[in-house]
């Protein structure tokens, strides 16, 4: 395993040293006030097991590790966490190695949800913002434990300490002493102070926050050895694969049994309501049995369902008079009509569109029945439970299940969803002890998928005399609640009466937030009705903005910047126009993107994006933009080439030959990214640029051609309609 | 079970599988070597790309017998010692991965390219690395990385 190495390195060293448990910062009795957690016993036992501390190790060589509680799927937190550690602990950086903490909530968790809560989930592009205070204040109890040891070692008081990278400092008698050195005179002071915000760095002491710093997982990134969860093999392990077909929740009856088990190396078959499952002693073995299987499936409440007939429907369903759930509601938009106002009313829909993470879900597990415990190998976004549902499926006690968090190829939403990591659970406990990897195929990844939702959104704005929106109306019609309804918020402009309702629908189809959720097509819709209103004002859609944004200075810091950055004002060349959207997601980000069409295959080409956000204090400025850069041309993949389509109930796609995702001949020239300074909290980054995509292309498309795009994904057809209507 | 002896980073493996397996799976899950990934197994995204005598290949379609006669196999793990190769120090240099996963499969490809043709053009860097998907969107990063491999590449030759 990958992190072997520097465990046994540490572990070699842990030996070594003649002072044994107190070559730990913040070991044994330090702990419970170190992580505040309830139950020191509990930390106790579980350093027992990992033989670590809670936050950070150091060896006599001054050699630190810092442990992650978030998951690593590319956005970085592998780095920018640990870097806001050893800020506050004044650790030498090019000393630090990371490791993933344990899923131990009461320990690692971070109250950036709810007040008050402990949570290790990544998600929702809230890992830096939620951890950044505990971080800071971690990172300073671990330097006060050493201060006070040295302190205590020097007999002088420890207000007359300094640090620096690793080295602390009594000016007064001009001694100094490296962390690591300190490790034989360790104390552990009774109590360890909590941290206002004031005793903490300022931020422009930082020396590590904002500073280009390489992120620490790439080098094994790039030489082939950073491990994913399907990358591990075990002794004695065996494989499992399911059939689930492609119409959702159809239950199977096999019809070949008898034939399957006579399969040379196939060892047992393991039927579940939705699929039948195959364990084999290989992974070629379990494929060619799956390939073999004889199935007969129910009929589902998807049955009968097409998606792209289904439209129809939903704009009967947004004519009805009565209203769905409220979702917001500011003012009254009901106002007295005057002959001087003016309505606009537009439909936007989007298609399902499918996560296509380049790694396919996978786990390894190993369940021990005499033990009542299990070993679990996964890259996962956690959970609201840390050890993912598994101590109630096996009914074991949940301090007996051990999740090794591994990378993760790619997340964006999907490996928040437990389904892979209970089938990996229930086919290991059949075989339990021996380990076993699942693996699911690109076309179960696609066919038996959970999809951003198919959704209508219809929006109704009223402009009054002077043109000014008076009311906004957005009626969303689709499935999955806040998977369609979240992202409509419009708190950066003034519009003085709002709604926002949804109308439920419901189709049998899983569904599961996708990278930015509602923010996608919910965004899309507002920032397409506000340049609709300003061609038919014929007036310029950044001004619009602008006026919208006057009592939002930061948002409108960002409009401003990125009016310059892309040269709004300056016509772009006869076949090419520029577009504009703005996104909140965390972070503020404006983006204006600049387009041509080709009018004979009607495909859409992106020269340049440019984006001005405002994310409050950056941890790592370079991964901030390649998070802007990933998401712009995630984005662009979704709004030009993604769609999942479902008939009768079934999933049409199955692989990447008919599921096209962008790819490096589609980029544009340049996407520039300018970060607004800022010494606010930081906000999360990845979420903001994807739902940009949309309104900037389709806004962009308008300004070119005097047409519409309205409906997701913008496919060469769909363009060419809008072209001739 | 036949058994197969393949040439693979210089080195000499046997391996006992049925005939029809996949490369892939023989690298990944008989031997070990795992920096060669799977996406989709139909040669679309270019993750499992690997060199059969120099050559860029999807491993996932090709089947163990017929690379066991001496073809030089080269994977990631096989290209540098310790990821110090141009391409790899460009990939860092460009902080080009993100989740990582399609990483392998691209600097697989951006490899071959370089020693096809030394000093593509960007177009043809385009055109050369546009079966290798990568979802987290690190293209730029990845055009990037090959320019400045390939002119490193050229100040060295
Ligand atoms: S896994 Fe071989 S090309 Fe996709
Ligand atoms: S870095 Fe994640 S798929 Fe390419």
């Amino acid at each position: 395993m990958m992190r072997d190495t520097n465990i046994n390195k540490s572990r070699r060293e842990f030996l070594k040293s003649s002072t044994g448990v107190a070559l730990f910062i913040g070991m044994s009795g330090l702990l419970p006030s170190i992580v505040s957690c309830r139950d020191s016993k509990k930390i106790e036992k579980t350093l027992e097991k990992h033989n670590i501390t809670a936050w950070v190790r150091i060896t006599e060589d001054g050699d630190i590790t810092i442990y992650n509680p978030a998951a690593e799927m590319g956005q970085g937190s592998m780095t920018s966490l640990p870097i806001i550690f050893a800020e506050e602990m004044d650790a030498e950086w090019s000393k630090v190695k990371v490791e993933f903490s344990p899923q131990e909530v009461e320990i690692y968790g971070s109250e950036g949800w709810t007040p008050g809560s402990k949570l290790m989930f990544t998600v929702g592009s809230r890992i830096t913002k939620s951890n950044f205070p505990l971080m800071r204040q971690s990172g300073a109890q671990a330097r006060h434990i050493l201060m006070y040891s040295a302190a205590k070692h020097w007999d002088v008081p420890l207000e007359e300490l300094t640090t620096d990278k690793s080295v602390i400092t009594h000016p007064k008698t001009k001694r100094s002493i490296p962390y690591g050195a300190l490790i034989p005179f360790l104390k552990t002071p009774k109590h360890l102070p909590k941290y206002s915000l004031n005793e903490l760095k300022k931020t422009e002491d930082f020396r590590l926050i904002g500073k280009e710093i390489p992120r620490v997982d790439i080098p094994d990134k790039v030489n082939g050895s950073a491990k994913f969860a399907g990358d591990l093999r075990m002794p004695d392990m065996l494989y499992g694969v399911l059939e689930r077909g492609n119409l959702h929740g159809a239950k199977p009856s096999l019809e070949n049994e008898q034939e399957i088990l006579s399969i040379h190396g196939v060892i047992s078959l393991l039927p579940f309501n939705y699929a039948i499952g195959v364990i084999a002693n290989s992974l070629e073995v379990a494929l060619d049995a799956k390939s073999k299987l004889k199935i007969k499936w129910s009929e589902t409440d998807a049955t009968n369902f097409n998606s792209q007939e289904i439209y129809n429907s939903y704009e009967n369903i947004a004519k009805d008079a009565s209203t769905g759930k409220i979702i917001r509601e500011k003012g009254n938009v009901n106002i007295e009509q005057n002959t001087n106002f003016k309505t606009f009313v537009s439909d936007f829909k989007n298609d399902y569109v499918y996560h296509a993470q380049m790694e396919p879900l996978n786990i390894v597990v190993q369940v021990i029945p005499n033990q009542q415990r299990a070993e679990v190998w996964v890259g996962s976004q956690q959970g609201v439970d840390p050890k993912l549902g598994i101590p109630d499926l096996l009914g074991y006690p949940p301090e007996n299940i051990n999740i090794h968090l591994q990378y993760l190829g790619g997340g964006f939403g999907r490996r928040s969803m437990n389904d892979f990591v209970h089938e990996g659970v229930l086919m290991a406990k059949e075989v339990g002890p021996k380990p076993l990897k699942l693996l699911w195929t690109r076309e179960d990844d696609i066919g038996y998928g959970a999809f951003r939702p198919l959704s209508l959104q219809r929006l109704k704005a009223v402009t009054g005399i002077n043109g000014a929106i008076l009311s906004l109306s957005h009626c969303i019609i689709g499935d999955g609640g806040n998977l369609v309804a979240s992202g409509t918020r419009n708190d950066h402009y003034d519009i003085p009466n709002e709604l926002v309702e949804w109308r439920e629908t419901k189709h049998g189809i899983r569904l599961k937030h996708w990278r930015a959720v509602g923010h996608g097509p919910n965004k899309f819709a507002i920032e397409c009705m506000l340049d609709e209103i300003a061609a038919d004002q014929r007036i310029d859609p950044i001004s619009l903005r602008k006026n919208l944004m006057q009592n939002s200075p930061r948002a409108l810091a960002t409009m401003k910047k990125v009016e310059e950055m892309s040269n709004w004002t300056e016509t772009s060349s006869m076949d090419r126009a520029k577009g504009v959207g703005f996104v909140e997601h965390g972070s503020l980000g404006s983006g204006v993107c600049e387009i041509s069409v080709n009018k004979a295959t009607g495909e859409i080409k992106v020269h340049h994006f440019w984006v001005a956000l405002d994310a409050g204090i950056i941890i790592q400025p370079d991964n901030v933009k390649a998070q802007i850069e990933g998401g712009i041309i995630m984005g662009m993949s979704s709004v030009l080439k993604e769609q999942i389509t479902i008939e009768d109930g079934r999933v049409v796609q199955s692989n990447f030959h008919d599921y096209n995702l962008l790819r490096i001949q589609d980029i544009p020239e340049t996407i520039e990214t300018f970060l607004i300074p800022s010494n606010e909290n930081p906000e999360g980054v990845g979420e903001t640029a994807t739902p940009m995509v949309a309104c900037c292309i389709a806004n962009a498309f308008l300004r070119l051609t005097g047409k519409h795009l309205r409906h997701l994904p913008f496919t060469p057809e769909r363009v060419l309609d809008a072209l001739n209507t | 079970m036949p058994l197969y002896t393949l040439n693979i980073n210089n080195n000499s493996f046997e391996v006992e599988v049925n005939k029809g397996t996949s490369l892939l799976w023989v690298l990944r899950e008989h031997l070990g070597l795992t920096g060669t990934k799977y996406s989709c197994g139909i040669a679309q995204c270019g993750s499992c790309t690997i060199h059969i005598d120099q050559k860029p290949m999807r491993a996932c379609i090709l089947t163990v017998e017929n690379f066991a006669m001496g073809q030089k196999i080269l994977t990631i793990e096989g290209l540098s010692e310790k990821g110090e190769h141009p391409v790899q120090k460009a990939w860092i240099k460009t902080q080009a991965p993100q989740c990582g996963y399609c990483q392998s499969g691209q600097i697989m490809q951006a490899v071959a390219l370089l020693k096809e043709k030394p000093k593509p053009s960007r177009e043809e860097i385009k055109s050369y690395m546009n079966g290798i998907l990568c979802r987290c969107g690190t293209y730029m990063r990845i055009l990037e990385a090959i320019e400045i491999a390939s002119e490193e590449n050229s100040a060295i030759n």
